[in-house]
């Protein structure tokens, strides 16, 4: 199979279909689909919607491993469908939207909940420091870069949420990506907005949801790491809560 | 939404954690020994005494043995609910109060030594 | 075109079984039970210890029973298995950076492991095992 890099396959592949309109709930469908070995499970998506079944919905945007859309769950695995190389599967490939999401319409999930957390974090910039145009730029070393670079790489995809135990158990878990990022900002040198963010993520719907599972860092295409961002929350926040009761007298 | 007060238990976890992670498999391993027969030196009514009696000995043992209950305790409730049991508050008071009142035997029986 | 969309429920009692990566977890959160049971063995030991050389004789007697034997072998292997994973993601929690690098997870895990063994080692020593 690998020998043959541009050579065609027959993948079967074994979607899950669901039309809210008719649909009283969803079932898998399956398609045989004439696929080059170097394709992407996305590219066997396209070929099947444009040739096979044009009904078919799914989200896609880059096909670069950028945009985030194309998450999807692949033989029960969270992946982006652009990211994930056909030449690494054998046999059915089952295709499902994103676990722990409500399905829209087929391959298209419910991205509502996490947009609304997303917005919570606050998750830009708030200068620590006000500058005007004319005082110049906001300067950062390399250093201070690297404390949170690895944080900044999140694509917004959710597949971390579809792995994530305790997000599926607990729908109102702020969550893996929304909390990293969050953290993202704190980090940074520039900014000023740790003690905004603090009164979303340092609560029970925000990091102490977590019980450091680490499924979301296994899943994260693009390395975030949300696990040990998360971690680092609970030992930040844990710090803050026992100076603020035992020692309120030491300024912050 | 206020912030959690569960650092406060949390902090105890992570030490608990991390101080078991080091100590408690060569714990076992000693009274290990002792259960098949082969009983440590230090592990003999005198030494042991002589250990526990002194302040050392007793801060040494009620830091493992503190540490270890609330950790585990904390672990325990995040179990349950892993399980599927979902009444957390009862859990979180029962496994807390199992390691409350074991830290305070804890102590009692130091003070005796 | 109407909006009806379709949730799937996460099964409560039995989610973990649908990922082995979630089996390892719950192997790494059921290690509380044995280590829990282990630290109820020591707070006897202690009492029956502050109790006199009689009592802590009996407390070694009870040691000695098969049972104790096998709970101690299984409470081994989960305890070793709690301090694999407790190093494994040390390093998640407690990032170390030096000027514009991180040290890499392997060096932070395995200072761990360094030190594990060693006092692992020297309680073993002060214990008179050697
Ligand atoms: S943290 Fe990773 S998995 Fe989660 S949304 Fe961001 S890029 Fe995707
Ligand atoms: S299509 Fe953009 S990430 Fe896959």
């Amino acid at each position: 199979m690998t020998e043959n890099r541009m050579g065609t396959r027959q993948v079967e592949l074994e979607v899950l279909r669901y039309n809210p309109e008719t649909d009283q709930e969803p079932k898998f469908q399956r398609f045989t689909v004439p696929c080059v070995n170097e394709w992407c499970v996305l590219d066997a998506l396209n070929y099947l919607k444009d040739n096979l079944d044009s009904t078919l919905s799914y989200r896609w945007s880059c096909h670069m491993q950028v945009c985030g859309s194309c998450g999807m769950m692949i033989n029960g695995e969270p992946k982006l469908a652009c990211k994930a190389m056909l030449r690494d599967y054998a046999g059915v490939i089952r295709v499902e939207p994103l676990s722990h999401f409500p399905i829209e319409r087929d391959l298209v999930s419910v991205a509502d909940d996490f947009m609304a957390k997303l917005k919570r974090v606050k998750p830009y910039l708030i200068p620590g420091e006000k500058r005007t145009l004319a005082d110049g730029e906001y300067k950062q070393t390399p250093a201070q870069l690297e404390r949170y670079k690895k944080y900044a790489m999140c694509i917004n995809c959710m597949l971390c949420y579809a792995a994530c135990p305790e997000y599926g158990l607990t729908p109102k878990f702020i969550g893996p990506a929304a909390i990293s990022l969050a953290h993202r900002y704190n980090q940074d040198s520039r900014d000023g907005g740790r003690d905004e963010r603090q009164e979303e993520i340092a609560t029970s719907e925000g990091v102490w949801e977590c019980t450091f599972v680490g499924a979301c860092s296994d899943v994260c295409p693009k390395h975030v790491d949300p696990a040990s961002a998360l971690q680092q929350v609970k030992v930040a926040s844990t710090v803050d809560w026992y100076l603020e009761h035992f020692m309120s007298w030491v300024k912050k | 939404m206020a912030k959690s007060n569960k650092p406060i238990i949390w902090g105890t976890f992570a030490a608990g954690g991390t101080l078991t992670a080091f100590v408690t498999p060569v714990l076992m391993v000693l009274t290990l020994l002792a259960a098949t027969g082969h009983l440590p030196e230090m592990l003999g009514y005198d030494k042991l005494h002589a250990f526990a009696a002194g302040w050392f000995g007793k801060l040494v043992i009620f830091v493992i043995l503190f540490l270890s209950l609330w950790s585990q305790a904390h672990r325990l409730r995040c179990t349950f609910y892993d399980f599927g049991a979902r009444a957390d508050t009862l859990v979180a008071i029962t496994v807390y109060a199992l390691a409350g009142v074991g830290s305070i035997a804890t102590l009692v029986y130091l003070a005796r030594l | 075109m109407s909006r009806r969309p379709y949730v799937r429920e996460v099964p409560r009692t039995t989610w973990f079984f649908k990922h082995p990566r979630y089996m390892r977890y719950m192997a790494r959160e059921v290690t509380c039970i044995f280590i829990g049971i282990y630290t109820v063995i020591l707070l006897v030991g202690l009492a029956r210890l502050s109790e006199g050389p009689a009592q802590y004789e009996g407390f070694l007697e009870a040691l000695r029973q098969p049972g104790s034997v096998l709970f101690h072998l299984l409470a081994l292997a989960f305890s070793l298995y709690n301090t694999f994973t407790w190093f494994n993601v040390a390093p998640k929690a407690l990032p170390v950076q030096v000027g514009d690098e991180h040290w890499p997870d392997s060096v932070v895990s395995g200072g761990h492991y360094v030190v594990w063994v060693g006092l692992s080692l020297f309680i073993r020593f002060w214990a008179g095992v050697l």
